[in-house]
């Protein structure tokens, strides 16, 4: 075991991939002589050269849809977006092409390309680079979405977005950069679908991934102490491939839950998850599945506000456990 | 073939007068290495495009064919030309007005038909329609819906071959409608900036669906490569000698120096943007007949070919029954396929579902298998 941060976890994915396969090449803005504009792919451009970490220009459906075009041809390309929030200007490359060129050909085209870089709010830069848009993503058949809350499956699920021959969307949290996990050294990978228990428990079961994780798991820490509840906490990892077995084996146990998100009510990952909960469970339930996520509006400017209200946070998640357990 | 256009031909104006024979760009290194049967393969290519197309017509007026039915009838010399000259580390990928590049590449009339129809024996086994023909086997990438999207594509062919340190080049065909996308000006920055052996090639049929050239672009199509600082070409598309000298010239400097270049071909659609397309309302008839009269790339080729003694008056007859009965025996294919089931809806959307085993777990892929 190494502790590295979420950053450095990703890294390291990155390093070991670049090496293993000479095909994987990674692209995007100020990845290369800047160093990243987060510092993910920081020293990369001394270690590989310039031939395997590219800077490109501002231009987001230019180089996303070229990466898509030589990920036909089998190139391995890693393509960084600054924000996710910037993949609207490049949003017909991801669902017209690298989604749906496998399907158009029959089978006889393969994509294999990630998309990678932070989609988070809670950082007070407004609405135009807050966007979550793993929703969004995941509503296209063809792409697969990971969405990692610490910094080990951030390392192994990254390895295994590389190696996959489908286009994988990896939404990374400027807020989880800097904080540090214990990473299991080597060649170690985790398969898609397969989410985790980060919590056991027995009395509610909330379901979350991303951030939202972190937070569901101090919302629960805090009410075993006040309250003497065991709540279990699932982290996705992936929301496309989606692990629905792992979440209705635990609402088999708690009867109760709670999801999670970073996400606007409408026609959210949550709404996903409530509609198959209860389609397949609906007998197990006490209680109707509430969610907490992102207040309905464009993210807002006003740091404190945003933080404290909009977003959510282990308050607000405390406030939704207490409502399914009345 | 020159570097810099004459006055562009006006649209809507039709040409004045029928090009001269022998064809100017007959002596073109490209086309003088032609030996007389390359040259009547090129010819057949161009009918078959034709024929195969012309019969299509019946078929979804019959109500056979779904959706949109973009025809290329008219610009085949084109396609043919263009693909004439493709190696095996060369690459192509278009718009979707698709047939014909798709019959240039080599891909089989059969297939073609029966995805027109839908059939699970189509090239994309009837999940791809007409504006979707792939052929990766051929080097040919599509076929692709949005106009100007596939540009970024074509581009990354091209940065592929590059970085596999590979001697070819990529083609990406647009029309002149797609110039002003702004995808289409992201990749050629890209393509410029990076040295990548891309030709972006503008087949100007002088209408971007019923807008015509003058009412959506302003300046001159092929110019733009300026802003980038790469080399730009303007050629005839009536006259498949000078679109294959030109791209030749073209292709060289994309394969050998790495150089892209836009690549502006002034050709002619004769049937309407789609077939549903009633063509009325922005161009006069005689427009259509003045090209199809004077500068229609089989007859000029033909014409050509004759001059040359290539062609006989029975070649010509045996090319086009041919042609004829290859699209009657396509049709009688895609008649005789089956559609693809409910089952097969959902395969071919992801690489790793379509294997035998998988590696992610996970149930839901989809909403209702697994």
């Amino acid at each position: 075991m190494a502790t590295l941060t979420y950053r450095e976890a990703i890294r390291a994915a990155l390093s070991e991939e670049i090496e293993r396969d000479p095909n994987v090449v990674i692209l995007g803005e100020e990845v290369a002589q800047f160093n990243g504009a987060y510092k993910v792919t920081e020293g990369m451009l001394e270690k590989y050269g310039p031939k395997r970490i590219v800077d490109t220009p501002i231009s987001e459906a230019g180089f996303i849809g070229m990466g898509i075009g030589a990920s036909m041809l089998g190139i391995r390309p890693v393509m960084e977006l600054m924000f996710w929030s910037f993949f609207s200007v490049a949003y017909d490359q991801i669902v017209n092409n690298a989604a749906n060129v496998r399907y158009m050909s029959g089978g006889q085209i393969a994509c294999p390309i990630v998309i990678r870089g932070p989609a988070n709010g809670g950082t007070n830069v407004g609405a135009t680079h807050s966007h979550t848009p793993e929703n969004i993503l995941a509503h296209h058949p063809g792409l697969k979405v990971v969405v990692p809350s610490n910094a080990a499956d951030a390392k192994a699920l990254m390895k295994t977005a590389i190696r996959d021959n489908d286009p994988v969307m990896f939404l990374e949290n400027t807020l989880l950069y800097g904080i540090p996990g214990e990473v299991p050294e080597g060649d170690i990978t985790l398969p898609f679908g397969r989410a985790a228990i980060a919590r056991e428990g027995k009395d509610l079961t909330i379901v979350a991934y991303g951030r939202c994780v972190v937070h569901s798991l101090a919302a629960a820490q805090q009410m075993k102490a006040e309250k003497g509840l065991d709540i279990e906490v699932i982290d996705l990892r992936t929301i496309r491939p989606l692990d629905v077995n792992t979440i209705l084996k635990s609402v088999a146990k708690t009867h109760r839950v709670l999801i999670v998100e970073e996400q606007r009510p409408f026609c959210s990952v949550g709404t996903m998850l409530a509609a198959t909960i209860q389609e397949e469970a609906f007998d197990e339930l006490d209680a109707p599945i509430l969610r907490v996520g992102t207040i309905d509006a464009p993210a807002i400017y006003a740091p404190p506000v945003e933080k404290q209200f909009q977003l959510p946070n282990p308050d607000r998640v405390i406030a939704g456990i207490l409502k399914v357990m009345r | 073939m020159s570097k810099k256009p004459s006055a562009p031909a006006e649209t809507g104006v039709a040409p004045a007068a029928t090009p001269s024979l022998p064809s100017p760009h007959a002596q073109a290194p490209a086309n003088a290495a032609l030996t007389a049967e390359q040259k009547i393969e090129l010819y057949r290519k161009m009918v078959r495009i034709r024929r195969f197309e012309e019969r299509c017509l019946p078929v979804y007026n019959a109500g056979k064919i779904g959706g949109f039915l973009h025809l290329y009838i008219g610009q085949e010399a084109v396609a043919v030309g263009a693909c004439s000259l493709m190696g095996k580390d060369d690459h192509v990928i278009t718009a979707y007005r698709d047939h014909g590049h798709a019959i240039a590449v080599g891909m089989d009339t059969k297939p073609l038909m029966a995805e027109l129809y839908g059939k699970v024996t189509g090239c994309s086994k009837g999940k791809g329609g007409s504006m979707h023909y792939f052929a990766p086997d051929l080097n040919y990438w599509g076929g692709h819906g949005i106009v100007g999207g596939q540009i970024p594509l074509g581009t990354g062919l091209a940065y592929g071959v590059k970085y596999q340190g590979k001697k070819g080049a990529a083609m990406a065909f647009m029309g002149d409608g797609a110039v002003n996308q702004g995808a289409v000006h992201e990749a050629y920055n890209l393509a410029a900036l990076w040295d990548l052996p891309v030709l972006f090639v503008i087949e100007n049929n002088r209408y971007s669906m019923g807008t015509s050239q003058e009412r959506s672009s302003a300046g001159e199509l092929g110019k733009r490569a300026e802003a980038y600082d790469m080399k730009w070409y303007v050629c005839g598309g009536h006259d498949i000698y000078e679109v294959r000298a030109t791209l030749d010239e073209a292709l060289r400097c994309a394969r050998e120096q790495h150089k892209p270049a836009v690549v502006e071909i002034d050709t002619y659609r004769y049937r309407g943007h789609s077939v549903a397309d009633p063509d009325k309302t922005y161009r006069d008839r005689k427009e259509i007949e003045d090209y199809r009269n004077t500068k229609d790339p089989l007859q000029i080729f033909q014409n050509q070919l004759v001059f040359e003694k290539v062609l006989t008056d029975t070649l010509i007859a045996e090319i086009d029954t041919a042609a004829r009965a290859e699209a009657d025996r396509a049709v009688e294919f895609a008649e005789a396929s089956p559609f693809p089931t409910a089952e097969d809806i959902q395969k071919d959307v992801y690489w790793e579902t379509d294997q035998p085993q998988r590696t992610s777990e996970g149930r839901i892929f989809f909403n209702s298998i697994d």
